[in-house]
């Protein structure tokens, strides 16, 4: 019982959090008086410095050109560093530096808030690399998503205009007055829990045994604060938030979970603060909600449930399925972060989801698949924004008007990059899965350092890469071998188009329907911020979902589920 | 209205017999392209057919039995088929409308005037834009033209199955004359407006005919998520080769292309641009010509209403209503002053007054043997009688009345000026009765609102569009009369060019405006408003202007038109959700089937308890086939609008076509595996 409780605290806190913090972040990105306007004159010195008017209004097409810009400048001082830490001062373990292929995959991951791993912090990266990196690229990666969807906030402010603010103004304060503030609260937290934050080299200890062990430390707390506010995912060690050092206790358990959660739910309501539509949020809120609940409550049932295979060796499962979960987290809490961390695209685990039940797995690659039951940080929200669109061309047809959202015409212009959108996300999952799937097919002698687990279960494997990659998650069924050179590559690739189209299209809709004329609302409206617009919306999500993934489900995560009894 | 149209039966044997001939010949790859849902089915079937040969030839290909891949083939051709002949039904219905209508046009001999004065008879189809031709008595109108030249009454029930001929004369707003009809009396002096073949009615046949169907643009944007909607499935039916590899689950050819069409969404891709055409047959129905199906997707779209209060909202005149004496005016003497004054007056007004006057006293007719009568005119405003015994009766508007009274150096009592602002704010119009200058009294007159009228606006309220009245009476008249119609607003005083700032204005704040009008006067304005109905008997310059032309002349059609719009952007809504949530039940019967044989587990997942593999892929594809021709009658006489609100318009419509699309399936699907399991 007290585990249920936990769980229903985690959300109730994150919820109390996100509202307040959504109300806060659209007085940020307007304007308006807040209480970190004390910081100002940094952000002026930050803006003079780069030459930035922060004044200056874009059109959608100059934020893409900022925002792609700078994303590759990144990306290339990423590949350096990686390619270079070798050399690097801060590197007590003598850490090598990484090869050009998992460079290339882990600065695109990073960089593209995707926080996919083919190494292990432990042994592949230097603290001057955590920090100067992974972790800059942490802080920088979730304030592109959220600067991006605030383009969106102002193409449906009331006016007709082509002017969208100002990217880099709202990129600065997502990092001045939201992230920076909040992740250093929480770090705070992490280390009076016994989190290390250091720059010594590994430490040595005497184990009952008499053993000696080498224990790997670091600057943990404030890498694990942003990794989980900023959606990202990517651990500082290689077990993730399974590791002690990276997750001490229930509490700390709790604070990361809480912090992966709160940036999703407050832009919801930011978006309703923001163009002054509070209904619409929670509507909104209330169909990712009830996507998440649908997601959430069968993986906790099932992981409550013994494993047959296990059953059948004797061993006692009076808590459920816990092989590969953590005890001091408990099965519920490890299924409900399981699926917590997949809807977001956080990504980060408390436990192993390659361990999880067939249903439990098919679970997290839901949550993956449709990506935005809140999703990461802004990009959430922008993939819910496709779905929209076309529920509101469906559902406006019906009423028997020409399909408009917030009195915006939907067009052919608008549903074109909307099918594009969703047409990309099954080229890329299910065509790479395709092929990964041949490749070994072909050859599954020579493949056979891919899969640890063959069968069933090595298909939900690579699909579960490539829907990773895709959606941005970056957790991963860990039985699949990645540091190869096709899931290097293919991986990045998945990375990148899943992360920047899924942005470059929502914003050109909102580009294009921001120059149209605002038609007032009339009895003849369809009205998006009704219990029954809600419904259609999850009905969408749910069907085109279901319709693109359920043949390959029925060979994965069902085949091996329907297998076991 | 009487109108002589015939209904004509969903499926006529004329029209079956066309559409089985069109839907062969629209198979032509060239045509179905048009079409990318059942053009990627076309190619299904062609790929199906090669495989049935390779059956045929390699008894052990792996492909499954003749019989069973041949089968399959058939059904994904009647598949093509059914859609195909949902189309050319459409179009044949919607032809056959049109040359109802042609027929009346057929060759007439034409009475051309030369340069030279002279008159040479030429065919109707040898005359050119701008030739003049003169028309008489008992003679056809041999195109469609504008009277420059006297006036005639002409019988236009060819067009408008309205029996009552109707007055076209020249230099009015009712100066249009129409190919077909006939003169009744008099003669005119017609000029030739439209080249051949260019006709209102040539570009209507066009628009229900395929070849120059262009696609309006909400069918482009549905069609682009149809056709992104088959995209998608064929990545799942590619990658799904070598995914069952994997699992060591061949699939045959047979079972891949079935998916594929089951999953496509066949059913709204085979009726989308049946439903389109059907829209404009039904605008044709209601003898409404539209130069462009745009025009009824937008009258869907329409917002605000511009109606002229005259024959739409009001019945045609003014009524005399009430006779109110004033300065003590014995009643019975005012009553017969205002029937002798208004004997000679042949509007509407003036023998309604003789008419009311006559329920009420004995009228002296008498009195006024060998008196003159006064018409009105516009200088004076006022008309009246001047009786042989020197008494001079005028009647007119106030101001007119006023000027004569005080020239007769007499007083304009308050009594007076009080009542005539009474009548006013009622929504009446009075007219003062003046005796030698002096005032008797005065009648008043009120417009009679249409019965049903009311109900109309409110329906129109419900549905979002908001009615605007337009009329030339002063504001406090107009006031009282929007109110007693229940329209949401109102124009008085209005001169033309106020219907065309108060269309811009209106547009400025995004609405769509919908205006109806007949006289030259109007041609701005109904350029300007988004959907601009001009009525046939209106001048060529109103008709060019607007974008559907009324046949019947009715004013309140353009309510009518508003729901044959929103009737067409429903029905392509509902049928796409229908079609979307077939899918669900069709993915239930033929997954498990693909895999069953080599992963048994998966039985759990037939959750319909099909017989076998190959009898659940067989049921699913015969379903999509016949759920097409199932809804073809949905598809030509268009889902029901009901003016409920958009909310509960959306759930009732989710309820049947996306609920009934989720289980409809699963029942049929299942009952057509019974009826295989017993051969």
């Amino acid at each position: 019982m007290t585990e249920y409780f936990g769980i229903i605290a985690m959300f109730g806190i994150a919820l109390a959090i996100g509202i307040p913090l959504g109300k806060y972040i659209a007085k940020v990105y307007s304007g308006e008086k807040n209480f970190m306007d004390f910081i100002s004159p940094i952000e002026k010195l930050i803006f003079r410095l780069c030459g930035i008017n922060p004044d200056k209004e874009m059109d959608w097409k100059q934020h893409m050109v900022a925002l792609l810009t700078i994303n590759m400048i990144w990306f290339l001082y990423a590949m350096f560093m990686l390619m270079t830490q070798k050399y690097h001062f801060w590197n007590p373990d003598n850490n090598p530096s990484m090869s050009p292929e998992l460079a290339f995959n882990t600065s695109i991951s990073f960089m593209t808030n995707t926080n996919w791993q083919n190494y292990s912090g432990e042994g592949s990266a230097s603290y001057l690399t955590q920090i100067a990196v992974l972790t800059f690229l942490q802080f920088v990666s979730a304030a592109t998503g959220m600067a991006a969807l605030v383009v969106i906030f102002n193409a449906f402010r009331d006016k007709v205009t082509d002017k969208l603010g100002n990217f880099y103004n709202y990129f600065v304060k997502s990092i001045t007055r939201i992230l920076l503030p909040i992740s250093f609260f929480i770090a705070i937290i992490f280390l009076f829990n016994g989190m290390p934050q250091t720059f010594k080299g590994k430490d040595t200890i005497k184990t009952l045994h008499g053993d000696i062990v080498k224990v790997s430390r670091g600057p943990v707390a404030s890498m694990v604060a942003i990794k989980h506010l900023g959606t990202n995912g990517g651990g500082f060690f290689g077990a993730n938030s399974a590791h002690p050092f990276e997750n001490p206790n229930y509490l700390t358990n709790m604070t990361e979970m809480i912090a992966q959660w709160i940036i999703p739910i407050a832009m919801v309501f930011a978006f309703g603060y923001y163009i002054k539509r509070k209904k619409l949020s929670r509507i909104i809120f209330g169909v990712m909600t009830l996507g998440f609940l649908l997601l959430v409550i069968p993986t906790i049932y099932y992981e409550m449930q013994r494993s047959p295979i296990i059953t059948k060796m004797g061993i006692n499962q009076l808590s459920g399925n816990m092989e590969g979960k953590e005890v001091r987290f408990g099965t519920i809490a490890s299924a409900f972060w399981s699926i917590v961390t997949t809807v977001i695209s956080t990504g980060s685990v408390n436990s192993m989801h390659d361990s999880f039940t067939p249903i439990g797995g098919m679970m997290q690659l839901l949550a993956m698949m449709v990506n935005a039951f809140y999703g990461g940080c802004g990009v959430g929200m922008l993939n819910y924004f496709i779905f929209l669109i076309i529920t509101v061309f469906i559902a406006g047809l019906m009423v028997g008007r020409t399909p408009e959202f917030l009195g915006r015409k939907i067009e052919a212009k608008e549903m074109k990059i909307a099918v594009m959108v969703t047409l990309l996300a099954s080229v890329v999952v299910k065509g790479g899965t395709a092929i990964a799937v041949f490749l070994y097919n072909s050859n599954p002698v020579s493949h056979a350092v891919w899969l640890t687990n063959p069968s069933y279960h090595g298909f939900s494997e690579m699909l579960y890469a490539f829907t990773s990659e895709f959606a941005n998650n970056g957790s991963s069924f860990a039985g699949l071998n990645g540091n190869t050179r096709f899931w290097n590559f293919a991986g990045g690739l998945a990375m990148i188009l899943g992360r920047y189209l899924p942005i470059i299209g929502p914003i050109a809709i909102a580009g294009s329907l921001a120059g149209k004329k605002v038609i007032p609302e009339s009895a003849g409206t369809l009205r998006t911020d009704t219990l029954t617009f809600g419904i259609v919306t999850f009905a969408v999500i749910f069907i085109t979902t279901a319709l693109l993934f359920f043949p390959a489900l029925c060979l994965g995560p069902l085949a091996e589920h329907f297998s076991l009894n | 209205m009487k109108r002589n149209r015939k209904k004509i039966s969903l499926f006529d044997r004329r029209f079956m017999k066309e559409g089985f001939i069109q839907s062969f010949i629209k198979l032509n790859p060239k045509i179905m392209l048009k079409n990318p849902v059942m053009f990627t089915v076309e190619a299904g079937t062609l790929v199906m057919l090669i495989v049935s040969v390779i059956t045929i030839l390699n008894k052990n290909s792996g492909q499954g039995s003749f019989a069973y891949n041949f089968a399959i083939t058939l059904i994904l051709f009647i598949t093509v088929l059914f859609a195909n002949f949902a189309e050319a039904l459409a179009e044949a219905r919607g032809k056959a409308q049109a040359e109802s209508l042609r027929k009346a046009r057929h060759e007439t001999p034409a009475n051309l005037l030369l340069n030279n004065g002279k008159i040479k008879i030429v065919n109707s189809s040898e005359l050119k834009k701008g030739d003049i031709f003169i028309v008489s008595a008992g003679e056809y109108i041999p195109t469609d033209g504008e009277i420059i030249e006297g006036l005639a009454s002409i019988d236009e029930s060819a067009i408008t199955g309205e029996s009552a001929p109707v007055i076209r004369e020249a230099g009015g707003d009712k100066s249009g004359v129409t190919g077909g009809t006939k003169v009744l009396s008099d003669k005119i002096k017609v000029v030739v407006t439209i080249q051949q073949g260019e006709s209102f009615l040539d570009k209507m046949i066009a628009l229900v005919e395929g070849a120059n169907r262009q696609k309006t643009p909400n069918e482009i944007a549905l069609t682009i998520l149809l056709a992104g909607f088959t995209m998608l499935f064929i990545i799942v039916c590619v990658t799904l080769e070598p995914f069952a590899n994997y699992s060591k689950t061949p699939i045959t050819v047979a079972a891949l292309i079935s998916l594929f069409v089951c999953l496509i969404p066949t059913t709204i891709g085979g009726l989308l641009s049946a439903i389109g055409i059907a829209g404009m047959d039904r605008a044709l129905r209601a003898n409404v010509i539209t130069k462009s199906g745009k025009a009824v997707e937008t009258a869907g779209d329409v917002d605000v209403l511009l109606l002229d209060k005259t024959g739409t909202i009001t019945i045609g005149n003014r009524k005399a209503t009430n006779f109110f004496p004033v300065n003590g005016t014995d009643g019975s003497y005012f009553i017969n002053a205002c029937a002798w004054s208004s004997f000679s007056d042949d509007t509407p007004e003036g023998k309604s007054i003789i008419e009311l006057a006559k329920t009420k006293t004995n009228i002296n007719s008498s009195h006024v043997a060998g008196a003159k009568f006064i018409k009105f005119s516009a200088e004076t405003r006022s008309s009246g009688v001047d009786i042989p015994d020197g008494t001079r009766i005028r009647k007119g508007a106030f101001e007119a009345i006023r000027k004569i009274v005080e020239n007769a150096g007499n007083e304009f009592s308050e009594e007076v000026s009080f009542k005539v602002l009474e009548i006013t704010e009622n929504g009446g119009t009075p007219l003062v009765v003046a005796e030698n200058g002096k005032v008797l009294g005065i009648i008043e007159l009120q417009d009679i609102i249409k019965p049903g009228i009311t109900e109309r606006f409110d329906r129109l309220r419900k549905m979002g569009v908001k009615t605007v009245m337009v009329t030339g009476d002063n504001k406090l008249t107009a006031k009282y009369i929007a109110y007693k119609a229940g329209v949401d607003d109102f124009i008085a005083e209005a001169k033309p060019e106020d219907k065309l700032n108060y269309i811009r204005s209106e547009q400025t704040k995004g609405k769509l405006v919908s205006m109806m009008g007949d006289g030259t006067n109007d041609a701005p304005a109904l350029a300007q408003a988004d959907v601009g109905v001009a009525m046939n008997s209106g001048t060529q310059a109103a008709k060019e202007a607007g974008n559907m032309v009324d046949l019947d002349n009715d004013p309140t059609k353009l309510i009518e038109i508003v729901e044959i719009g929103k009737q067409l952007l429903i029905t392509r809504g509902t049928l796409t959700t229908f079609s979307i949530a077939n899918d669900v039940a069709k993915y239930f019967a033929i997954v498990p089937a693909l895999f069953i044989n080599s992963i048994p587990a998966l039985q759990a997942l037939n959750i319909m308890h099909l017989a076998s593999p190959q009898s659940a892929i067989l049921s699913a594809v015969i379903f999509n086939a016949i759920i097409i021709p199932l809804l073809i009658p949905l598809a030509l006489k268009g889902v029901k609008y009901r003016p409920i609100g958009a909310s509960a318009l959306l759930r009732r419509n989710l309820l049947i076509y996306g609920f009934g699309g989720i289980a409809a399936p699963f029942i049929g699907i299942k009952l057509i595996d019974m009826l295989i399991g017993l051969f």
